[in-house]
């Protein structure tokens, strides 16, 4: 396979989680804002913060107002992480590796694409909203069947999924970051209603509200929560999940092409620190410096596929 | 142009069906007019989702615009096709010799059939090929033959694309799509298949392996990327032949091959199916700016260690001052007669055919000698005063830059409008496949029609639509 064809693949589907997960958070901030008792915009600046487009953000805007800030995440072309320039991301990425992928997984984002522009074209009312955000996920999910679905496992597949799995592990790390202060044990002795409404935003923004539940029941706890997102080996979000999908990805690649690289190094060091931390070692550690750590080294092992497989020239 | 002269397809001279539409039209005019109409949309639904689409040049970057399709068929009997592809094969096969002749000996111009200064001062001529002898001696592995018609038995040959000949997944899709739609017309119809025009031409390109090829040919198509207005036919050849699309930048001299970067570090490429220019092909050897190509490619092809196909050079033989010799080429390297006639036409550097071009401008469609897309080009009949007169300066500024025809009376072919049937002019391009192992003509081609009424420009960049083309098999 070409090396631009493996960089085309990974960034098709780490647009296309981006796009999702991107999506998610609006909802997430828009349910908040809707069952929440004050009136101001806190909630999305911290939405903002979460997805790592408050700074773009600032830059354009002087207030925080909660259209301008679904505008922002949404539609804006000029924030690289929109919904919207993710799907055309993704999609040119698709266009470019149309030769890799089949028939029903092009014309799946293809499709999408198309749907998603045209729901996309003019600012979304408020009313508009829920449906469009179901759209963008329902789309992207129709994506990922149609790969599951019809894909080899082959090299293709497993470029494909070190994309998704680089971008959803990173994603849920960055969720972790932002909040991290409300999931240390100090704050969870407060026990608030605010501390019940940020654990809650929390677990939507990862849609892991009905995952949690079924393992942990109706008491949260902020060590629970951070067990659950860091540690859970069936939660298909949770970073020891994700990790151990890029070791098994990268594993594949190593059999298929008979050679171990650097990256397959990165990957099983992170795969074992995750492994050996129990949660309370890691808030013995410091939850803030391990999460830095842990998107320290996905990063890293971004940089490092690109390189064992010549992506670039 | 008189009533009489107009040459329908389907109608004839007269209104009488002509026989290779008799099963179409009782299909037809059992078919209710708004399901035809509904399948004509469905038909766009399919080739967008499908992302068959053109760039723009000169427009956003993201436009990308649908060619419009239109459901009803061309239909050539097997007669007509039979006539047609021998005609085309003999072109085809004296155009390879004429490469070859005048990159060698230039036995032509020694017979004084073609003036030497049409060859040696020709734009298209690459002195980079002089000596070289191509891998397997094809210089044109793919030719496009653009045809048209104004009479029963009575077709031209309006241009040679032996470069890039671009169109054939037009035609192969437009074919998908039919049968899609209209499972019911193909099985009372047998019409002759082209879908396996991609294992063709992944074939034929394999039989063009140079010397230095030491496993299965590997064969891969160079395209300038995604923005290039035809990167669909690209990715969609690469997709069916089941070979790797790359651009420059996936491409490097190594060991005297020319190697793709993978994931698994350099591989050398046999054959190069190139939708690049001659031009933009070595930045060391041709335009130093060209970011599309290979630097060095041509040095690996000179000592066979790549087969680029179609050859550099073979510009030269689709030039339009050339075309005016193609009768004599092709008398000359087959000893036969033309199948196929020439379009007559006035080359504008001979002071004779200038003055005649001038006095009769209005009458006459002029075209640039190394024009493309219908563009720069003169349609006398429908131009205005002002446009006579501006064309009229420029042809005396530069009188070699030009070739002038007489309009022809185009055949028409009807399409689906709101209104019915109405007919609209057409040409055909046949695709042509070469190797040392023969040469195959895919049954048909692209069929580009006009969907103006009355217009004869029928490129797509243009307002051009297509057809799919049937040619029955008995």
């Amino acid at each position: 396979m070409l090396g631009k064809t493996a960089n085309g693949l990974f960034w098709m589907y780490r647009l296309l989680e981006r796009a999702e997960n991107n999506a998610r958070l609006i909802e997430t901030g828009q349910r908040m804002a809707l069952t929440r008792s004050s009136g101001d915009d806190q909630e999305w600046i911290s939405i903002l913060e979460t997805s790592g487009m408050r700074q773009g953000y600032e830059a354009k805007h002087e207030t925080f107002q909660k259209d301008l800030v679904i505008d922002w995440m949404l539609r804006d072309l000029d924030n690289p992480a929109s919904v919207r320039a993710c799907i055309e991301a993704a999609r040119q990425n698709a266009r470019m590796v149309r030769t890799a992928i089949t028939h029903e997984t092009w014309e799946a984002t293809n499709g999408g694409y198309m749907a998603i522009k045209e729901a996309l074209t003019r600012r979304v009312s408020e009313r508009d909203l829920p449906n469009v955000l179901g759209l963008v996920r329902q789309r992207t999910a129709l994506v990922r069947g149609a790969t599951h679905g019809t894909m080899l496992r082959n090299d293709i597949y497993d470029f494909a999924r070190l994309g998704t799995f680089l971008e959803r592990a990173d994603n849920t790390a960055r969720i972790l970051d932002t909040k991290y202060y409300v999931l240390l044990p100090t704050a969870s002795a407060v026990g608030s209603r605010l501390d019940n409404a940020q654990w809650e935003t929390i677990l939507r923004s990862v849609s892991a509200r009905g995952g949690y539940r079924m393992v942990h029941g109706n008491d949260t706890s902020a060590r629970d929560v951070a067990q659950f997102l860091m540690l859970d080996r069936r939660f298909p979000r949770s970073l020891w999940f994700c990790v151990g999908k890029l070791q098994d990805n990268l594993g594949y690649l190593a059999a298929d092409y008979g050679e171990r690289r650097a990256a397959h190094d990165q990957a099983d060091a992170l795969c074992g620190k995750l492994s050996s931390s129990s949660i309370d070692m890691i808030f013995e550690e410091g939850l803030h410096e391990f999460i830095q750590g842990v998107i320290g080294s996905l990063y890293a092992l971004g940089t490092q596929v690109e390189k064992d497989y010549r992506f670039y020239d | 142009m008189s009533g009489a002269d107009k040459f329908d397809e389907m109608w004839g001279r007269n209104e009488t069906l002509r026989a290779p539409y008799e099963a179409f039209r009782s299909w037809f005019d059992a078919e209710d007019p708004a399901r035809l109409r509904a399948k004509q949309r469905e038909a766009e639904d399919v080739f967008r989702l499908m992302g068959i689409t053109f760039n723009v040049y000169g427009r956003q970057e993201a436009e990308e615009r649908l060619i419009p399709f239109d459901i009803i068929p061309r239909i050539l009997s097997r007669r007509e096709w039979e006539k047609l592809s021998a005609g085309i094969e003999q072109r085809v096969r004296a155009i390879n010799a004429f490469l070859f002749d005048i990159y060698h000996r230039r036995e032509i111009v020694k017979a004084g059939r073609v003036p030497a200064e049409m060859i040696s001062r020709n734009e298209a001529f690459l002195p980079h090929m002089l000596g070289v002898t191509p891998p397997g001696g094809v210089y044109t592995h793919i030719v496009g033959v653009d045809l048209v018609r104004t009479g029963d038995d009575e077709f031209y040959v309006l241009e040679d694309n032996a470069r890039t000949p671009s169109g054939v997944s037009y035609m192969l899709e437009n074919r998908e799509t039919m049968l899609q739609m209209f499972p019911e017309l193909f099985s009372k119809t047998r019409v002759q298949p082209v879908s396996n025009y991609p294992q063709l031409l992944q074939r034929s390109l394999a039989a063009c392996a140079p010397p230095a090829t030491t496993d299965t040919p590997r064969v891969a198509i160079l395209t300038p990327g995604i923005y290039n207005s035809a990167y669909y036919e690209h990715s969609f050849l690469a997709d069916q032949m089941g070979v790797e699309l790359v651009e420059g930048h996936d491409l490097r001299v190594v060991d005297g091959r020319v190697a793709m970067r993978t994931t698994r570090g350099y591989q050398p490429i046999d054959v190069l199916y190139r939708r690049v220019d001659d031009e933009y092909l070595d930045p060391l050897n041709f335009n130093p700016e060209s970011a599309l190509g290979v630097p060095g490619i041509m040095d690996v092809y000179r000592a066979g260690g790549i087969t680029i196909a179609n050859a550099p050079g073979t510009g030269i033989s689709d030039d339009k001052a050339i075309y005016s010799y193609m009768p004599e080429i092709v008398e000359f390297y087959t000893g036969e007669r033309a199948i196929l006639q020439n379009v007559p036409t006035w080359r504008c550097s001979e002071a004779d055919a200038l003055a005649y071009v001038l006095d009769n401008l209005a009458e006459l469609v002029v075209k640039e000698v190394h024009g493309s897309g219908g563009y720069g080009m003169l349609i006398g009949p429908t131009s205005s005063k002002k446009e006579l007169a501006a064309f009229r300066k420029k042809l005396k500024a530069r009188p070699g830059n030009y070739i002038a025809q007489p309009t022809l009376s185009l055949s028409t072919v009807p399409i689906f409008t709101k209104a019915g049937l109405a007919p609209r002019h057409v040409d055909l391009r046949p695709y042509v496949m070469m190797s040392p192992d023969g040469i195959k003509i895919t049954p048909g081609g692209l069929t580009r029609v006009a969907l103006k009424k009355g217009s004869l420009v029928v490129n797509s960049s243009q307002g051009g639509g297509t057809k799919d083309t049937w040619v029955l098999e008995e």
